[in-house]
Parts: structure tokens; C-alpha cells; sequence
């Protein structure tokens, strides 16, 4: 007679465990950080924290799943107007309708994956382009949203916020920084939102079934997983959540015109850059990357384009020498995974 | 007679589109590399003509001479140090890099000539037009479209006539049988790029002659290129003419109806053509 054996599947791995006391712990701080940071800190956070979203969004998408979109400006710039839209036409308070922006987004998507999905590989990356061209040219033809030179929001909008009063009151601020002390709160909450989706994502039976195709489309196909169905899950999810962050990063600006929302460069290209750098198709990559991506704009603030050129020398050498990013030299140093995906057999006798 | 003239201006421009896209073409028939600089080497290239003229004072078609070893040569260089270590079956380090060198081109050129727009000046050709029956089109347009014809009837001799069109076709069928007959594929993809740069230097001639041009102008010329391609279908040189004509057509025709439209009506073009024949209108390569 054989033992019994038992056996349970864990991802869970020490450093796992001590980084999620390790995030809680900064999670707290984070969430306080109003209380004792200035102004300019604050605003450089939101800036990172929504960079963040647009990073782990777009990792999903060209990490997970395979779909390297050049075309992501297209949701950031058509959720940010659906945000303006809901504000100026409907009279809505700014903060919910940073929601419309999300559900603009993933009604985007729909037509968006209809014509990229036939486009294969590289192909892909051009159709999104294309396809996010079209936005920002049609919606310059909006001419109640300010047409080609865009608009701002209305005063008694942006004064009226809210959460304002209740936040202005709590730290004695003027409105003016309390509306930053929310935007802070708001693209904290999507920050930490956008990982934990995409890491409980990662974990189940779905993500299992997004690793399967990545590695081996046909082989994955063969044990009955629908490939082209979580292509569209992924894709549709990424740009709900792109739309959601343009619409908060335009409440915060406040101001907007298709060529600025519509940027690749800003929305795309950065968000390449930094997935690159931190190391592609990881978690933990994109956190890396945009540490380093505002370490180097602070650093090289005064060099105008030699920035972006030095930017482009450093994606150029991670993807040449080290195409799994800064994490993955890391990873195979100490063999740390902070957000393990992988699934361990554990046997007990 | 208006509608006459739009289309014929049209097909002129789509020679333009046709010259953007044919190096892009060659490469991706090749290597099936996706070269997303593209646009920004053809913008490079046109700064190249311009700094010989300015320099040597020559007239700009003795510049594109001079101009096409040195962007063979830069071509060549790529290749062999950046882009063949891209090569494989994941289409992402390709993309990732050309992306970089897109943006590095770009803010090398602000860097080293400023944002201002330029022009290449031809003297009085600029302005010359010829009556075409019942329209009267300009002569530059002209010499566009013939150029065009005829880079792309001289890349189809090339490919299907001579010993190194046929490593070409070799190396993009089985790169590891052709090495067996004596081909180096990475030797041969060198000489493929450079060539695509003699493409886009003559690309480049026509860019900067018929409208200024700045650093940040490549991506445009990127899609463009890329619309005609996969218009045309994958791999196929003529196609990618045609490609070109119905951008250009589209173009001109969006832009008489309102001159905000045109760029948007070659866009809706493509994607309407890519509803309808996913895989272009003259595919040749299954992938």
C-alpha cells in the first residue's frame, strides 16, 4: 500500500509574504501621505501613480497577452474627453465621471479589437496606431469640445468638486491643493487597484490560460483554451482601465486638446520605455520602471531632448542585453518574486 | 473636372506614399523585420540631402548620390549591430528597439538641427507643371510617381533577376537551408536594409522638395508607409503601389470635400479596405 499523499498547488514564496506586509505597511503611509507631504511631492506622485496604471495596463496587454498596441493614446485621449463630455454637456461632477471616461474606453474597444485582431504580431501595433490616429482627428472635429485647439473645464466645475470641502476642511488646505490631494487619492486607489486586478487575474484559472497561449498558442489552443476570447478580455479590460486613468489625469490638468490627450509619445512611447526598462511581462517591472523613468526625467530635466534620446539609448540596451528588464536581472540574482504567479507542487507525505 | 484633376493629383501623391513604403516593404519581405524608424530615417535622410546641398552647394539630385552610399552604409551598420540581434520569433524585440532608435533619430535630429521646418530647394523645377490631356499637374508630382514605377520595377528585377535576389528570396524562405548553400543570412540582410536606405533616400528627396519637413514628421510617414503596405499585401512590391494610390486618392479626395478631412479620409480608407480584405488586395506571402 502506497502512503497517502497530499498535495496542494501554492504560488505563495517567503519574500512573497514579507512583501505584503512590506506593501500594507507602505500602503498605510501612502494613503497618509497627505498629511504631512507638500504640494509639488504630491503632484510628482500622481504623476508617477497614473504612469504606473498606464504601465501595468499596457504589460498586460504586450507582456501577458502577446498584443503590443502603439495605439493606447487612443483610450487615455477618448476617456478624457468622455470625462469632459460628461462634465460640460450633462453637468456631472467631475470625479464620477472620470467612470464615463472607463466605459467610453471599453465601447473604444470593441470596434478597436474588431479591426487590430486581424492584423497579426507587428501588424497589430500599427492597426492600434492607426485606429488611434482616427480618434484624435475625429474628435478635432468636435466642435463643442473646443474642435482642434481643445478646451478647459468649467470653473464652477473644478470648484465644486467632490470630496473638496470635506478634504480642504481635514488638512486646512485651500481647494486648489485639496483638488490635488484627491487627485492623489483617486490614482492611488487606481495604482493599487490596477495591480491587485491584474495580479488576481494573473492567478486564476484565466491567467493560467493567458500564460498557456503566450508561451504556446497552438499547444494551448489543443488543450481547449479559447485564445482569441481572452485576447478580447484582456484588451477590452486594459482599455477600460487606460480610459478611466485619461479621464483622471485631464481632471487633474483640466485643461485638454486632442493633440496633447492623443499623444503617443506621452501615453504610449513612456509607458514602452518604462514597461522595457523594468522588465516586461512582471509586476513588479513596471513599478521598477517607473522609478527609474522619473528618477532619469528629474535627472535629466535640464536637457531638453538629450532626455529622450538617452531614454531611447537605455530601451534600446535593455531589450538588446537584457530583454527581461531591470527586474529580471534582479529576479536572477535573488530569485525574489514579490508577486508570484508561478504555481509550486507542494507533496506531503 | 475637378473630380478628374483630385484623382489624378491623388494618384500623383499615392507615388509619394509608394516611395515611403517600398525600403519598408523590401526589409519586411526579407526578414519580416517591422521597422518602426522607418519614417524617421526617411526624415534623416532628407537632412542628409540638405546638409550636402548646404555645404557642397551642389544641386540636390548630385546630393541624393552622395547622400545614398552614406545611408547604405548607415543602412548596412544598423543591420549588423542592432537590428539582426533582433531576428527571432518574438515579434516584440524588434518592435521595442525600432521604437528606441524611432525616438533617439528623432531627438538626435532636434539636437542637431533644431525644430525648425526646412526644405530641400530644386530652383524653378518647383513650380514647373505639364498639361496631362485635360489636367495640368505639376512636375515634381510627376517625377514622384515615375521615380516610384520605377524603384519598384528596378526591386522586382532585382529580386526575381539576379543572384542576390535570389539569396534574398532564399534567406526569407528557410534562413538555415540557405546557410547550407552558402549564404550568410546576416551578410544578406545587411545588404537588404542597405538597400531599403537607397529607397528612402530617394524617398526622402521627394519628401523634402515637395513640403517642409521637421524632426518630428517621421511617425506620419511611418503610417502612411505602412498603410500601403498592408494594403497592397504582405510581400508584394506592385501591391504596395496600388496601396499607395488609394491612400493618395483617398486623400486628395477627403481633402476637396473639407482640407480637415484628408489625412482622416486615408485612414478610414485603410481600415475599410482591411475590413474587407483582411489580408490586402494582392497577398503573395502566407504569414
Amino acid at each position: 500500500m502506497a502512503n497517502p499523499v497530499s498535495y496542494r498547488v501554492e504560488t505563495r514564496t517567503r519574500a512573497s509574504g514579507r512583501a505584503a506586509i512590506a506593501a500594507a505597511a507602505l500602503v498605510v503611509l501612502a494613503i497618509g501621505l497627505p498629511a504631512f507631504a507638500g504640494r509639488s511631492l504630491l503632484q510628482d506622485m500622481f504623476v508617477i501613480l497614473s504612469m504606473l496604471t498606464l504601465a501595468q495596463c499596457w504589460n498586460l496587454l504586450a507582456g501577458y497577452a502577446g498584443l503590443v498596441s502603439v495605439g493606447q493614446q487612443a483610450f487615455v485621449g477618448i476617456g478624457a474627453y468622455a470625462m469632459f463630455a460628461g462634465v460640460i454637456f450633462w453637468g456631472w461632477d467631475p470625479v464620477p465621471a472620470i467612470l464615463l471616461g472607463g466605459v467610453a474606453a471599453a465601447v473604444l474597444a470593441i470596434p478597436t479589437a474588431f479591426f487590430a485582431f486581424r492584423l497579426a504580431g507587428a501588424y497589430f501595433a500599427i492597426g492600434t496606431w492607426v485606429i488611434a490616429e482616427v480618434v484624435r482627428l475625429s474628435v478635432a472635429q468636435w466642435k463643442s469640445l473646443g474642435g482642434g485647439t481643445g478646451t478647459s473645464l468649467p470653473r464652477e466645475a473644478t470648484s465644486d468638486m467632490m470630496f473638496v470641502e470635506p478634504i480642504a476642511s481635514l488638512f486646512g488646505l485651500r481647494d486648489a491643493a485639496a483638488r490635488d490631494v484627491l487627485a492623489y487619492w483617486l490614482a492611488l486607489a487606481l495604482a493599487l487597484g490596477t495591480i491587485a486586478g491584474v495580479y488576481a487575474l494573473l492567478r486564476s484559472r484565466q491567467g493560467l490560460a493567458l500564460a498557456a497561449v503566450r508561451d504556446n498558442r497552438v499547444a494551448a489552443r489543443a488543450v481547449g483554451v479559447d485564445a482569441q476570447r481572452m485576447n478580447w478580455v484582456v484588451f477590452v479590460a486594459a482599455a477600460a482601465i487606460t480610459g478611466i486613468c485619461g479621464g483622471l489625469i485631464y481632471m487633474q490638468t483640466a485643461r485638454i486638446s486632442p493633440d496633447a490627450a492623443f499623444a503617443v509619445l506621452d501615453w504610449t512611447g513612456y509607458v514602452i520605455f518604462i514597461v522595457v526598462i523594468g522588465g516586461i511581462g512582471t509586476i513588479e517591472g513596471p513599478i521598477l520602471g517607473v522609478i527609474v523613468f522619473f528618477a532619469l526625467q528629474r535627472l535629466l530635466a535640464d536637457y531638453g531632448s538629450w532626455y529622450l534620446l538617452i531614454l531611447g539609448v537605455i530601451g534600446i540596451a535593455v531589450m538588446l542585453f537584457a530583454p527581461r528588464g531591470l527586474w529580471g536581472l534582479i529576479h536572477d540574482r535573488t530569485g525574489i518574486d514579490l508577486f508570484p504567479i508561478r504555481r509550486r507542487l507542494i507533496i506531503k507525505k | 473636372m475637378i473630380w478628374v484633376d483630385t484623382i489624378v493629383q491623388g494618384v500623383l501623391l499615392g507615388g509619394l506614399y509608394a516611395l515611403f513604403a517600398a525600403g519598408l516593404s523590401l526589409v519586411f519581405g526579407i526578414m519580416r523585420l517591422v521597422n518602426l524608424a522607418h519614417g524617421d530615417l526617411i526624415v534623416l535622410a532628407a537632412y542628409l540631402i540638405l546638409f550636402v546641398v548646404t555645404v557642397l552647394g551642389v544641386h540636390p539630385l548630385v546630393a541624393v548620390l552622395l547622400a545614398a552610399p552614406m545611408m547604405f552604409a548607415i543602412g548596412w551598420g544598423l543591420q549588423r549591430l542592432i537590428l539582426t540581434r533582433t531576428l527571432g520569433d518574438d515579434i516584440l524585440p524588434p518592435l521595442l528597439v525600432t521604437f528606441g532608435l524611432s525616438i533617439v533619430i528623432q531627438n538626435a535630429l532636434l539636437e542637431g538641427f533644431t525644430a525648425d521646418s526646412q526644405r530641400i530647394p530644386m530652383g524653378a523645377i518647383e513650380t514647373a507643371s505639364v498639361a496631362l490631356g485635360p489636367v495640368s499637374v505639376g512636375l515634381i508630382p510627376l517625377l514622384t510617381f515615375a521615380s516610384a514605377v520605377l524603384v519598384i520595377f528596378a526591386l522586382n528585377q532585382l529580386f526575381y533577376r539576379t543572384s542576390l535576389g535570389r539569396a534574398f528570396r532564399a534567406v526569407s524562405d528557410d534562413p538555415t537551408t540557405a546557410q547550407l548553400m552558402g549564404i550568410r543570412p546576416a551578410s544578406v540582410f545587411a545588404t537588404a536594409t542597405g538597400i531599403a536606405m537607397v529607397v528612402v533616400t530617394i524617398a526622402a528627396l521627394y519628401l523634402g522638395v515637395r513640403s517642409n519637413f521637421d524632426p518630428t514628421i517621421g511617425p506620419a510617414r511611418l503610417i502612411y508607409a505602412f498603410e500601403a503596405v498592408i494594403i497592397g499585401g504582405l510581400g508584394s512590391l506592385w501591391g504596395t503601389l496600388a496601396g499607395g494610390i488609394i491612400i493618395g486618392v483617398a486623400q486628395t479626395l477627403g481633402g476637396s470635400i473639407n482640407p480637415e478631412w484628408q489625412i482622416l479620409s486615408g485612414h478610414i480608407a485603410f481600415l475599410v479596405v482591411l475590413l474587407i480584405w483582411p489580408r490586402g488586395l494582392f497577398p503573395r506571402a502566407f504569414d
